[in-house]
């Protein structure tokens, strides 16, 4: 199942307006934090994980989702977030703590929901994996259209939550697929010396179901194989694991010095940045011009700085307004 | 023309049964998971005859992997389903508590109501049968302190199926807590006094109202499942003395109707929560402090009668002599009346 030149460019534009989304909160966020960092301070406070480089992981599997298909993703979410279409006025205006945000500024960046396009995060490792196998038997159940894919990090393949969620998916064979966007740090631990097994999808074995594995943090790869593994999971036959190789461009979080990183590891890295890649590859295969690419990085960008003069521009909530919603 | 009321006594598993098979009944969003609630019936009772009716999609019997079926409860919740999903045991929530209380009882809030999770948690709870530290905690206060679910534990076969039936229906997390020795398990020793008339038609009682189960002048008893026996047997004594006792059933630990309390209080002066749970932080406390804080004016100083700080122990002699108990709460209020 290779993509068309339409899923192509809707995979590269969606992988654009996420880098620059993400480059723009990493500069709003340090207003206020200079010279002391304090991470209280500034228009956006709180911890802030951005997903610079795994935009892959994001696009390849969400280009074979529609909304009513449910997503659960990680505390970087970000990135799938804009991928699944996640309204992205109101998320930013959520990252910001305004009234106008997807919960009204109770949740922040770790907490995005938006049930109009089913999608959710948590940001406790391995944690939405339930709720999706949940949707996923609630589509069974139901005999309804849709399936469940949860995103997960390299680290969260050696929580409890993981086997069990494999286990139950498979014995119950529900529609849901796993993706664990691997990029090789937990933190500051790698992944060889946290995990016993080179590569998490040889685990898929151990609860009968299929397990891929994508080298090189390629979004054209990432939507072959899990096209293939959605499709599967639509006909009935069950769940798949997937494990992406995927590149953190950023800290863990915003302040985090990476002296844990090899020296050269992010030189490297950002060699290997997989958005000029999927542009070398639309100019040599797709008559991709830079005018074009001009045109619509200036419309990614103007879609980024429109969500953000909207968040700027939302009121705050009442503080009191912290008492409601608790119980519906 | 009088009309014959007939006695139709059920236990506390068959009552909660029947609330689950008559909402199953009318709503197929609604479907039952955990250990051993299948064809077994669950080990508490509480499931029996579902699996004959409804079959094996809509009762589950799960893998021993209560962290992946609290979420997957969460997740189906959120997709429209109705689940009521068993942990078998509340001592068990150590093995799953994230998606209890990150996950069930946030992502209402954390979605701005927009995404409601209308899941039952039924779990057992209760000593007294040597069973030891593992198996016989109560936990009110635990699922209680934390914000976003519901809590209910009902004392009686009437009051746990009409508290299903409401907890069912509710759009919000709700933890239904029964009492293992009141469960009607005769292996479990039975309580007598829990197994009450109950009608057969649906109905709900509602959360977050306390029950006046006996009226009373001098004292307010105030106790949750084991502790409103405890209770009643207490005042029952001290009627033979001339002292009147009210017995107030909370019924549901959040919300936590305060009006009841207090109004209880303001009549009869004098207060003792007897509560089966551990006694440090604990409802007791809350329940003390929602009546103190108002300005209540007290003829004694509160009492509690609940379980000490201690792991609960296995042998009868320790576990029994622990245990909150009719005399204990005698010599509680004798202690606020001779002091």
């Amino acid at each position: 199942m290779k993509p068309s030149k339409e899923q192509q460019l809707w995979m590269y534009e969606h992988m654009l307006i996420s880098r620059y989304f993400e480059e723009s909160i990493e500069t709003i966020y340090m207003e206020g934090k200079t010279p002391a960092f304090n991470m209280a301070k500034g228009p956006i406070p709180g911890e802030m994980h951005l997903s610079n480089g795994q935009e892959p992981c994001a696009v390849g599997v969400c280009a074979h989702l529609t909304p009513s298909d449910v997503v659960t993703s990680t505390h970087r979410p970000h990135h799938v977030a804009i991928a699944k279409g996640v309204d992205l006025d109101r998320m930013t205006a959520e990252i910001f703590g305004k009234k106008t945000g997807l919960s009204g500024g109770r949740g922040g960046h770790m907490h995005i929901f938006d049930a109009a396009v089913n999608f959710s995060c948590s940001g406790i490792i391995a944690q939405g994996m339930g709720p999706a196998v949940g949707a996923a038997l609630s589509r069974q159940m139901q005999n309804k259209d849709g399936v469940a894919v949860a995103f997960l990090g390299e680290g969260a393949a050696n929580q409890g939550a993981f086997h069990e969620t494999l286990n139950l998916a498979a014995v119950w064979k529900l529609p849901v697929v796993f993706v664990i966007e691997d990029n090789a740090w937990g933190i500051s631990v790698s992944k060889s010396s946290s995990t016993a097994i080179e590569r998490n999808d040889q685990r898929a074995a151990a609860y009968g179901m299929p397990g891929h594995f994508i080298p090189g943090n390629d979004p054209l790869a990432v939507f072959e194989v899990a096209g293939q593994a959605i499709e599967r999971a639509r006909r009935g036959e069950g769940p798949s694991l997937i494990e992406i190789e995927t590149y953190r461009l950023a800290g863990h979080f915003m302040g985090d010095a990476e002296g844990y990183r090899p020296e050269g590891e992010k030189d490297a890295l950002f060699a290997k940045d997989p958005i000029p890649k999927l542009r070398a590859h639309l100019e040599a295969q797709h008559g991709w011009t830079s005018s074009d690419d001009a045109a619509l990085v200036a419309r990614c960008h103007a879609r980024v700085d429109a969500a953000i003069a909207f968040a700027r521009e939302s009121a705050f909530p009442a503080p009191e307004e912290a008492l409601e919603k608790v119980f519906v | 023309m009088t009309v014959a009321t007939k006695e139709r006594k059920l236990t506390i598993a068959r009552a909660m049964a029947e609330a689950i098979a008559q909402e199953m009944r009318i709503d197929d969003k609604v479907f039952v998971m955990g250990e051993d609630v299948g064809p077994l019936g669950g080990v508490f009772g509480n499931t029996r005859g579902l699996h004959d009716e409804f079959g094996s999609l809509r009762v589950r019997d799960t893998p021993i992997s209560e962290t992946a079926f609290m979420g997957a409860a969460v997740g189906a919740a959120s997709d429209g389903m109705r689940p009521i999903v068993e942990l078998m045991f509340v001592d068990f929530f150590g093995v799953c508590f994230d998606a209890i209380y990150n996950l069930m009882a946030k992502n209402t809030y954390f979605s701005g109501g927009e995404t409601p999770v209308p899941v039952v948690l039924m779990t057992s709870t209760g000593g007294g049968y040597s069973d030891a530290g593992q198996h016989s905690q109560c936990l009110h206060a635990t699922f209680a302190h934390l914000p976003g679910m519901k809590v209910v534990a009902p004392s009686n076969a009437y009051d746990a199926k009409g508290l299903m039936t409401a907890a069912i229906r509710d759009n919000n997390p709700v933890i239904f807590m029964f009492h293992k020795a009141l469960q009607g398990m005769g292996w479990l020793g039975t309580e007598k006094d829990a197994i009450v008339h109950v009608p057969e038609e649906a109905y709900e009682v509602p959360i977050g109202k306390a029950a006046i189960v006996r009226e009373g002048s001098d004292v307010t008893l105030v106790g949750i499942t084991s502790g409103v026996h405890h209770s009643l047997k207490a005042a029952r004594t001290l009627a033979e003395r001339g002292i009147s006792a009210e017995v107030l059933d909370l019924r549901s630990l959040v919300p936590l109707d305060r009006d009841t309390v207090l109004a209880s209080v303001r009549k009869t002066g004098r207060l003792i929560v007897v509560d089966e749970d551990y006694q440090s932080y604990g409802m007791s406390a809350e329940i003390i402090s929602s009546v103190v804080e108002q300005g209540v004016v007290l003829k004694a100083a509160p009492q509690r009668v609940a379980y000490p700080d201690i792991p609960i122990p296995f042998t009868p002699v320790m576990e029994q002599w622990a245990l909150p108990n009719a005399d204990k709460i005698i010599a509680a209020f004798e202690k606020m009346t001779n002091g």
